[in-house]
């Protein structure tokens, strides 16, 4: 492996973003922008690669010693997490012009592909580096390019969502920034490795008591932890379809890595769930997010937003497997990090395809909809059972450790409320298969136009990914599985 | 502590901070809510800066006769916070425009209210 590949991991992005502003053809645009996120990606598994057969990258940035300078530093988790990141941004990019067609108008798709690179650029910059206020600052570069990409949508409330994803976003954001100062005053560095040593030596104080909450509770705003997911919504309902497939797999995932790189990378399983009690605030809300999300999703009319509050409900699990605090559990937070995101992804995809056939997402406009476009419809339901987590699939796999993590801790009720919470995803995905399999088209629908092979290959290359995955798990959960280890081992 | 602010700093961050997210809540305005958004972001900027100095610390240039001088890293840091600052407020008011071409209102119960209505 090339030693400046972890480097080059957050400067192509950064550079092609520009790079589209100069060129502004759309076609051209997206062409660099698939140039760089399929080298991305590329990159990231050969670093994932590296990682796994010699151990953790440290990289000194301009040549600056670690302490001092700022360090990339990256293992099994981040490895695992750059490869979700830029896989999922890759792969939804490849249909992205036929779908933006319908919902930007063209001299403004060279923006949407300028966005998208610094929104990834943030997210694995977030997830790459070793040094916490460069998280804060990637944390911004990711939320201000979504805030600009989700009110591109078509109708006017993209821009009221985006408004309100800023306001809270940046609460959040500033959250984060709070909680970084005041572990630098406990500890007197950024680097997190640094900083973990320093920590175990210091011990619980008040100041690192708040530092925790304030990271906990803006990490949890940018998560969409259950009571303060309400931008969540609206922000992936509308915004471009494109856009949400892309957010949906990556945004969430990578506040979760940045949660679970604080919690146990640098408080410790000791302070933080020991001395601190997190999973005492931590769990009841997964659940809550399990039930409540899930209930909401039932009584949605649209199917994007439907998947919204799915979503939600999704980040409940993986919340659960990190307050478990043991190696089954956090593999299940993990490994489900992993499938949700293709599963999702894939999800929004097919959305992009019913909105760009039928022209609108509502359950109503999806009637009888599984004979005109069948193989659609059929990807939908695949996802739909890898969401309720049917054995073959790859939910299943992630509550298999979910529930094993919870019988482990002796929290027998636990394990029967994510069994029972599944049964909630039944109800929600069966709606759609029922209207779209067992009602008569009306008359009167416009007969919809055929789907979009750009659109739909990738969405069967991310669902079909989510079965393989469900069923040769050794890759996933094997990686997850080290992570997990990694962190509860006691850091980095 | 001859003279020096004691944590009387420390209570003006948290008095901002709190001004700052009140009036993100309570106000209807966008434009309000960007200002108590930029209070609240000020506020941080201020704790920051706060931690930097060393009492009767100079500034951090290398000099005979001084000792003492005040860390400078958080300073630098505010400086990337307050660019932070001035894109998330750029972005929020562009936004504010936009939904004022839209619906002819920036109040947000008179958004709501329009939005209902589709």
């Amino acid at each position: 492996m090339h030693p400046d590949l972890p480097a080059l991991q957050i400067v192509v992005p950064l550079l092609s973003a520009p790079v589209c502003v100069l060129l502004r053809r759309p076609r051209l645009a997206w062409a660099v922008a698939m140039a760089a996120t399929w080298f991305a990606f590329g990159n990231s598994i050969v670093i994932l690669r590296h990682v796994l057969a010699t151990g953790p990258i440290s990289y000194a940035l301009g040549g600056f010693p670690v302490p001092y300078g700022i360090e990339l530093s990256i293992d099994s988790l981040n490895a695992l997490v750059l490869v979700i990141v830029t896989g999922i941004s890759a792969i939804v990019l490849i249909g992205s012009p036929r779908s933006l067609e319908r919902e930007v108008p063209t001299e403004r798709h060279y923006l949407v592909y300028t966005a998208y690179l610094l929104c990834m650029t943030g997210l694995l910059g977030m997830t790459i580096t070793g040094d916490a206020f460069n998280i804060f600052v990637f944390l911004e570069i990711s939320s201000l390019s979504s805030y600009s990409l989700i009110s591109m949508g078509r109708t006017r409330r993209a821009v009221t969502s985006a408004f309100q994803y800023l306001v809270m976003g940046t609460i959040g954001g500033t959250f984060i920034l709070l909680g970084i100062g005041l572990l630098y005053m406990v500890t007197g560095t950024l680097n997190l490795a640094d900083m973990s040593q320093r920590l175990a030596m210091t011990g619980a104080n008040r100041t690192v008591l708040v530092s925790l909450a304030f990271i906990v509770a803006g990490t949890s705003i940018k998560l969409a932890v259950f009571p303060l997911h309400i931008w969540l919504p609206n922000a992936y309902t509308f915004a471009p379809a494109i856009v949400t497939a892309f957010l949906a797999a990556t945004a969430t995932k990578v506040a979760f890595y940045i949660l679970a790189r604080f919690v146990y990378g640098v408080y410790g399983v000791q302070l933080a769930f020991g001395e601190l009690r997190l999973d005492a605030v931590l769990l009841p809300l997964a659940l809550l997010a399990m039930f409540v999300a899930s209930t909401v999703a039932i009584f949605q009319r649209d199917v994007k937003r439907m998947l919204a509050y799915s979503s939600v409900a999704q980040v409940g699990y993986m919340l659960l497997g990190m307050s478990l605090a043991n190696v089954d559990g956090l593999t299940g937070g993990i490994v489900h990090l992993f499938n949700h995101a293709l599963i999702k992804s894939g999800l929004f995809l097919v959305m992009a395809v019913v909105l760009l056939s039928v022209g609108s997402t509502r359950l109503d406009d999806m009637r009888g909809l599984g004979r005109k476009l069948p193989l659609t419809m059929a990807a939908f339901v695949l996802g739909g059972l890898g969401l309720i987590g049917v054995p073959g699939t790859a939910g299943f796999v992630s509550k298999w450790y979910l529930i094993l993590g919870a019988l482990e801790d002796g929290l027998w009720p636990v394990a029967v409320l994510t069994l029972l919470s599944s049964l909630l995803a039944v109800v929600y995905v069966w709606r759609v298969i029922e209207v779209a399999y067992f009602q008569e088209r009306p008359a009167d629908a416009p007969e919809p136009e055929p789907a979009p092979a750009s659109l739909l290959v990738p969405a069967w290359a991310l669902l079909g990914a989510s079965v393989w995955f469900g069923v040769f798990t050794s890759y996933s959960a094997g990686v997850a599985r080290e992570a997990a280890e990694m962190l509860l081992g006691g850091g980095r | 502590m001859l003279g020096g602010p004691g944590l009387w700093n420390y209570w003006i961050v948290i008095i901002l901070m709190m001004t700052g997210l009140y009036v993100v809540i309570a106000k209807g305005n966008l434009v309000k809510k960007m200002i108590g958004l930029n209070v609240f972001q000020v506020s941080v900027i201020m704790l920051y800066v706060c931690m930097g100095k060393v009492d009767g610390g100079t500034a951090p240039i290398l000099a005979d006769g001084f000792e003492v001088y005040s860390n400078p890293v958080p300073h630098v840091l505010m400086l990337t916070a307050i660019v932070v600052g001035v894109a998330t407020t750029a972005l929020g008011l562009s936004f504010v425009v936009r939904i004022h071409e839209a619906y002819g209102t920036i109040e947000e119960d008179e958004i709501q209210d329009l939005e209902g209505e589709v």
